[in-house]
């Protein structure tokens, strides 16, 4: 029996720049429409989030902050009192159906007794009180998204068998609202449908989570619901039979609860990122279901035949990922797929066992393509890192915004890490954007200096 | 507890490191949670720094919570002198170590005894000052702790240089134009036959900071930082400061009558002829700047008259406001800053100037006021942009905030007189250009867009318009239409008239005109 190569992990100092995971509210206000997210911490936090979010800020977010102020720090304030005064103005203001309250590094050390408070002042305003704890203390960037998700979860309702065969019609139609054809419905599907049952977690853009509900259909899997929803009283019912699969790789803490708290099971695959991903993502839930997957080698040939002019510009070019918001591992396994090779992959951290089946996908990709396997590199230290991409001189590194113009000074060409959070690479309908991204600072290098043809999506996209 | 959804000045330690990574060879080393050296980030974009942020972090996680940092802060420390030989580090708390309570004064002192680099603690308290005030503060405290340490070991040189020299101080990295006003008050006392000394922090070094009083005087051009830092060597070596901020015809006339004052009182010690500036500012006055021909010309006669709100930080806000209604005869309705600490001398700077004073850090009431007051034009910062564009009023941004924009590759003083003439452009080129509106007065406007009712305030409609009434303010244009709109609605609302029709807006215009 042949081993692979395993990757090898190594821990620096954790000296590495990141988000703070309380920019998950940035997203996640969006995605969950009938939300309101208040910060509460110091100012530091409302300015990082003002900074952060630069334009999204004046069109009225639905997100404030709860601003402490020194007679809080000291407990010359009644905590209770002064987030029940703020909350009411919150409900007035914009009535939403949940607010959301992301505590901060501030409360985690004045010990604010969020979960205990939440309650009481749920029950007094009559409106549902979440409470995450995305801070920076435990917590880096997208991992904030998971410590909401993983709240969220304890307010899904409970899964019921029987009620749910009453709701079967109600279900299917509710699916079929987000179907691009639902008109193909055969009645023998449907029962089919209905035997599997299985939630999805993890904050897309409403219309990559619809493409990945069609993908998943194809196979006659249905989804029978998103963790989080598009609207707070649209949460999937969780329980035991429920199976639930992550489409990003930073969300463990709500693979941890869903399994521990709400007895669902988790169907462990790689991360619909890139055509190969997004294959076996389908498959692994398809064999979870014994499903026979149908047509996913040819669909993921002809996406890949289309990826061919960028594939043109990364072939054996050399990436460098710094480590910034945990998409890292599924970024480098699409990249070295896509021919390309990987330095080393910095991320914030790595549990192994949520990314097992992505990080065994990653062996398998570099001994198919023959590349070596990264380094792992959890907890960077940005400033030794920047020394190693001195020597190693990539043609490419993926950073933070805090080193991506020093390091273009340096003749080092960078993409900002934070692109990829906002872009929609999931799924294999959007497997273009994450290429476009990487290979925009090589395409413009190219342009300038030899001329060459422009790859551009107006010119190539026809 | 507030509810916030914006703030003008940022949190304190903030301005500890823009003054620290303003100068040369300066690292900062923050005592903070993962995310929250996001500093560097606003640094390396808007400002599009080529070199990395000499900021680090030294981080605070769980571990750190549970038993105190012990060591880590003072081995990062250590790091950075033996990676980077700074000349300093400088250990700057957040609002996480003020609140865990962590003896950094003692990390600093054991830190020292081993690196190379010199190393202090910002003297700043989170939750009492904001981002200008600590700057302001930790400008002072680094200087003091060269002054100081150069008196005592008698490296201090007090003589004055021989040719006039001067200061400058308050140039630093995110400032509103900064670089560029650097320019331009190099060249201005450079004119006048007055050498620079040095400027500081912007590119300063601190193995020269001992040399600073040996200029013959400081120049604070901004009021929000360097203050603390011109006074302290006033008291202690009698070195005069001055802190006029030559920005507009005036004021620019009037600092350099003051620095023709402070030359004078030595150039009869050292036997030369005494400087007389007059003839330069009026040659400079006339040709050089454009503005105050510009103010005279025809274009400017549309101005007059006009209603415009300032609001920003007290030096900007206070001289646009003075460069609004003394040189161009603009009306301001209303003229505002966001530093609350220094109400008083802002008060005093606009005293007579505007209808009212607006003096707050909450964006709400600063919009609530515009969109009350409905002003031509508005100045202020990146927030009264958008605020502006909600309701439909051009704007001029004069102060921070300010976004990447606001940082510009060419030449934009607002200072001295290359400065007169931007800013002259810049509120032209806000009003509404003279002759086109003219035009839409006369032919009702070219626009077909629908009635702009946006107001910031939760605007409650209790009063009904017909469709043929609705469509009646649209003839109007765009510029006074709010404004029309609500004279009718008051009026109807005084009459008792539940219904707007269209015979209802004719009285109310009827009433309101002359």
């Amino acid at each position: 029996m042949k081993t692979l190569e395993m990757p090898t992990f190594e821990c620096e100092t954790g000296n590495y720049h990141t988000s703070c995971p309380i920019s998950c509210v940035a997203w996640l206000y969006q995605k969950i429409e009938d939300s309101s997210f208040l910060v509460v911490g110091t100012k530091t936090r409302g300015y990082f989030l003002q900074s952060a979010l630069g334009v999204m800020i004046f069109a009225e977010p639905r997100y404030a902050m709860a601003e402490l102020e020194e007679g809080d720090i000291s407990a010359q304030l009644n905590d209770q009192k002064e987030l029940e005064r703020i909350c009411l103005r919150v409900k007035n203001d914009r009535n939403p159906s949940v607010i959301i309250w992301i505590g901060t590094c501030t409360t985690e050390i004045i010990k604010m007794d969020l979960e205990g408070i939440a309650p009481k002042l749920e029950k007094q305003l009559g409106i549902p009180i979440v409470v995450a704890r995305a801070n920076g203390l435990d917590h880096a960037f997208t991992q904030g998204e998971d410590t909401v998700s993983a709240a969220m979860t304890h307010r899904c309702p409970e899964y019921n068998h029987r009620t749910t065969n009453q709701r079967k019609g109600d279900v299917a139609r509710r699916v079929g609202v987000d179907m691009v054809a639902p008109n193909k419905f055969v009645s023998d599907e449907e029962l089919k449908l209905s035997r599997c049952n299985l939630v999805l977690f993890g904050s897309l853009p409403s219309s990559v989570a619809s493409q990945s509900n069609l993908e998943s259909r194809r196979q006659s899997v249905s989804v029978s619901g998103w963790l989080p929803s598009q609207r707070y009283t649209e949460l999937p019912a969780l329980g035991e039979g429920v199976y639930v699969c992550g489409v990003n790789p930073f969300l463990s803490r709500t693979a941890a609860t869903l399994m521990r708290r709400r007895k669902c099971q988790l169907i462990g695959s790689p991360f619909p990122i890139g055509p190969d991903g997004t294959r076996a993502w389908i498959e692994k839930i398809c064999s979870v279901f014994n499903v026979k997957p149908e047509g996913l080698e040819e669909r993921e040939n002809q996406i890949w035949k289309s990826l061919s002019d960028y594939l043109e510009v990364i072939t054996g070019k050399s990436i460098f990922f710094m480590g910034d918001n945990l998409l890292e591992i599924s970024l480098a396994r699409f990249l070295i797929r896509c021919g390309m090779v990987v330095y080393e992959v910095g991320i914030p951290y790595m549990d192994k066992r949520y990314q097992a089946a992505e990080l065994l996908l990653l062996q398998h990709t570099c001994e198919k393509m023959k590349k070596p396997t990264p380094r792992i590199v959890e907890k960077p230290d940005n400033y030794s890192q920047v020394q190693r991409m001195h020597e190693l001189q990539p043609d490419l590194a993926i950073t933070g915004m805090a080193h991506a113009n020093p390091l273009e000074a340096r003749d080092i060409d960078t993409k900002w890490s934070v692109e990829f959070t906002f872009a929609q690479i999931h799924g294999s309908v959007n497997a273009r954007d994450a290429p476009e991204l990487v290979t925009r600072p090589l395409r413009r290098r190219n342009d300038s200096i030899l001329g060459c043809r422009s790859l551009s999506r107006q010119t190539v996209d026809v | 507890m507030k509810l916030a959804y914006w703030m003008y000045a940022g949190p304190a330690h903030i301005g500890t490191l823009r003054v620290a990574s303003s100068f040369r060879n300066v690292h900062a080393i923050m005592h903070a949670p993962l995310g929250d050296d996001y500093f560097n980030v606003m640094r390396s974009t808007s400002e599009r720094e080529r070199d990395f942020t000499p900021v680090t972090a030294s981080v605070v996680d769980r571990h750190v919570l549970a038993r105190g940092s012990q060591e880590k802060v003072i081995n990062n420390i250590s790091r950075k002198d033996e990676e980077q030989h700074p000349d300093l580090i400088v250990l700057t708390p957040t609002c996480t170590s003020s609140i865990s309570q962590e003896d950094l004064q003692n990390f600093v002192d054991r830190a020292s005894l081993s690196s190379e680099s010199d190393v202090i603690p910002a003297d700043v308290n989170y939750y009492r000052v904001n981002e200008l005030q600590a700057a302001d503060r930790t400008l002072e405290q680094i200087t003091r702790f060269y002054l100081d340490r150069a008196r005592k070991r008698s490296t201090l040189d007090r003589s004055v240089t021989n040719a006039p020299s001067a200061n400058i101080i308050g140039i630093f990295t995110s400032g509103f134009h900064n670089q560029h006003d650097c320019r331009e008050l190099k060249r201005l006392p450079g004119e006048l036959g007055i050498a620079v000394n040095q400027v500081i922090p912007e590119g300063g070094s601190l193995k020269y900071l001992k040399d600073l009083p040996r200029a013959w005087f400081n120049t604070v051009p901004y009021r929000e930082v360097g203050l603390m830092t011109a006074t302290f060597p006033e008291k202690e070596y009698g070195m005069p400061y001055i802190s006029t901020t030559p920005m507009g015809i005036s004021d620019t006339a009037d600092f350099i009558a003051q620095i023709g004052k402070l030359v004078n009182v030595w150039a009869s010690a050292l036997s030369e002829k005494r400087l007389n500036y007059t003839l330069y500012v009026e040659n400079q006055t006339k040709f050089v700047s454009q503005a105050a021909w510009f103010s005279k010309s025809i274009d400017c006669q549309n101005l007059a008259g006009k209603e415009a709100a300032i609001f920003g930080d007290a030096t900007h806000a206070a001289s646009i406001t003075k460069i609004l209604v003394k040189e161009m005869g603009i009306r301001v309705s209303c003229s505002g800053t966001y530093c609350k600490h220094d109400a008083e001398w802002f008060n005093e700077q606009v005293q007579g100037l505007c209808d009212e004073v607006l003096v707050t850090e909450d964006h709400t009431e600063v919009g609530d006021t515009i969109a009350r007051i409905e002003p031509s034009a508005i100045f202020g910062t990146q927030m009264e942009r958008h605020i502006g564009k909600r309701i439909d009023i051009p704007c001029g941004v004069i102060s921070s905030p300010v976004h990447i924009q606001n940082f510009p590759l060419g030449y934009r003083p607002s200072l001295g007189y290359e400065g007169t003439n931007q800013i002259a452009d810049l509120i032209y080129n806000s009003f509404n250009l003279g002759m086109e509106d003219h035009s839409l007065d006369v032919f009702g406007g070219h626009d077909t867009k629908e009635v702009s009712t946006k107001s910031l305030s939760t605007d409650r409609r209790d009063i009904n318009w017909t469709p043929e009434a609705e469509s009646e303010p649209n003839r109007i244009p765009g510029f006074v239409r709010g404004r029309t709109k609500k004279n009718t609605e008051v009026s109807a609302k005084q009459n008792d008239i539940p219904e707007i029709t269209i015979d209802v807006t004719y009285a109310a215009k009827e009433k309101s005109s002359p």
